[in-house]
């Protein structure tokens, strides 16, 4: 396993680069930060459009929600390999149609972690706040907002270890991200597949097991910080 | 502009792959349910048995299968694990398809450490004294689960669970990467053939989504069922 580990780790962390394209656990990150930032500001107006009683809001916005949730990520992946290059005219990069369909995938979850979110927030404030002369928008944007995204900030990055998770199905459609890293080595060794799968399965689960950690560090953290608010209120 | 032709892959073989697709992804998801959902009972049990290496055990279990992709899970068994199968193991394995074998115990340990964790939380909000009235009662430990327990637990913990079924569900997708025929596989290997990639993927959506929403409406029926009589 060692061997192993000291042969071809380079190839998992970082693929071939310098003299190749990069790969490995770098791409598999790229892929998942990319991925967080592009949905983040599209799951939030999800969020916003799904608390809204408008109906013509609401209604397209729930149905795809729901259409989106009763699909497998593959499927998704599969889906954006065909439309993707139709809309924009031409052929895409693995990468590109990995991230397009995570975006597409987390803009659904994320969309309901946001909703949960505001719906947390106390109904009084949004009343307080448009008695006291703000608009919808300003409401929104002022005062539910940035309370519901700081306590939403451990389900957050929940969702970001479900897109680092999700990143392995790259493999299926060749993206040289770790999983693929993992079956190129595995590939070319033959004789040793459990030594190379469990390297892989150790890499994914130091990362995400230690993410999750801060996790809960953090949701400890937002309970005192509530708490002590409460108390000083009172 | 698409012109659409569902006519070519709803007929001949391919009608064919698609049936045979859809029927495997449903014994993927029947099979590992049920061996699932039996485990998860197990390892809720051994979680909170107060003995320190059970609920050790338990803890790198749901540890190990919600911190790596199930994708990974998958490989692990399909190519790692057959090299420590003895070789009359590993022959009638293969004689009896290896891939679908090997996808149901990669699954169904998943969904049972996902499964178990939403029982735990269930049965964290039943009351502890519960557990010593009913061994004050005189049933032991495994009885006291089973008959008092558990099946409050499972009560409270029916919408997670659906939850849970729905993604299992969707998770069956990925045993196409080793190699088992189901659905997705069937689509994909029917877009490669006929290059109908719209209309392919557009049966395999509608497939996936007519069971989610089944099995979200059979959760809702459950939960209702489920309700001790008398309550609202």
């Amino acid at each position: 396993m060692l061997q192993i580990l000291h042969d071809y780790g380079l190839l998992l962390l970082i693929g071939q680069y310098p003299e190749g394209p990069l790969g490995g656990l770098a791409l598999t990150l790229i892929l998942a930060v990319t991925g967080l930032v592009c949905s983040f500001p599209l799951a939030v107006l999800v969020g916003v459009a799904r608390t809204s009683r408008i109906r013509a809001i609401y209604l397209p916005v729930s149905t795809l929600v729901h259409a989106i949730r009763g699909l497998p990520v593959l499927l998704i992946i599969f889906w954006a390999y065909f439309i993707v290059p139709l809309v924009i005219g031409r052929s895409i990069s693995g990468v590109t149609t990995v991230i397009c369909a995570l975006v597409v995938y987390e803009l659904a979850f994320m969309g309901e972690v946001v909703r949960a979110g505001i719906e947390a927030i106390p109904k009084g404030q949004v009343e307080a706040s448009r008695s006291l002369g703000l608009n919808y928008f300003q409401t929104m944007r002022r005062v539910v907002l940035p309370q519901a995204l700081y306590q939403m900030l451990p389900s957050i990055l929940n969702q970001f270890i479900n897109l680092i998770k999700n990143t392995s199905l790259g493999y299926i459609i060749s993206v040289n991200e770790l999983t693929y890293s993992a079956y190129q080595i595995n590939a070319q060794l033959l004789t040793r597949p459990f030594e190379v799968y469990a390297i892989l399965a150790v890499i994914y689960f130091l990362l995400c097991w230690s993410l999750g950690l801060c996790m809960s560090w953090i949701e400890k953290r937002i309970k005192r910080d509530r708490q002590v608010r409460l108390r000083s209120a009172s | 502009m698409l012109t659409l032709d569902f006519a070519t892959i709803f007929h001949g073989r391919y009608a064919d792959w698609l049936l045979a697709g859809a029927l495997t992804t449903l014994a993927l998801f029947a099979v590992s349910w049920v061996m699932g959902f039996v485990l998860s009972l197990l390892v809720v049990s051994a979680r909170s048995s107060g003995v320190k290496l059970l609920q050790a055990v338990a803890f790198a279990f749901v540890g190990y299968h919600r911190n790596v992709p199930g994708l990974v899970q998958l490989f692990v068994w399909y190519f790692g694990i057959p090299q420590f199968l003895p070789d009359a193991w590993q022959m009638w394995i293969n004689a009896h398809g290896s891939e679908f074998i090997f996808g149901c115990i990669a699954l169904s340990l998943n969904a049972a450490a996902y499964m178990s964790e939403d029982l735990r939380s269930g049965m964290r909000s039943l009351p502890p004294s519960q557990l010593e009235a009913a061994r004050a009662l005189g049933l032991s430990y495994v009885s006291a689960m089973r008959k008092v327990l558990l099946p409050q637990a499972i009560r409270v913990a029916v919408p997670p669970l659906v939850n849970q079924s729905l993604g299992l569900f969707k998770a069956t997708s990925l045993a196409m990467a080793i190699g088992v025929a189901e659905m997705t596989y069937a689509t994909h290997q029917i877009e490669n053939e006929t290059f109908k990639t719209f209309e392919a993927f557009a049966v395999a959506s509608v497939f996936y989504w007519v069971f989610s929403f089944l099995l979200m409406a059979l959760g809702h029926r459950a939960n209702r069922w489920l309700r001790p009589r008398g309550s609202r």
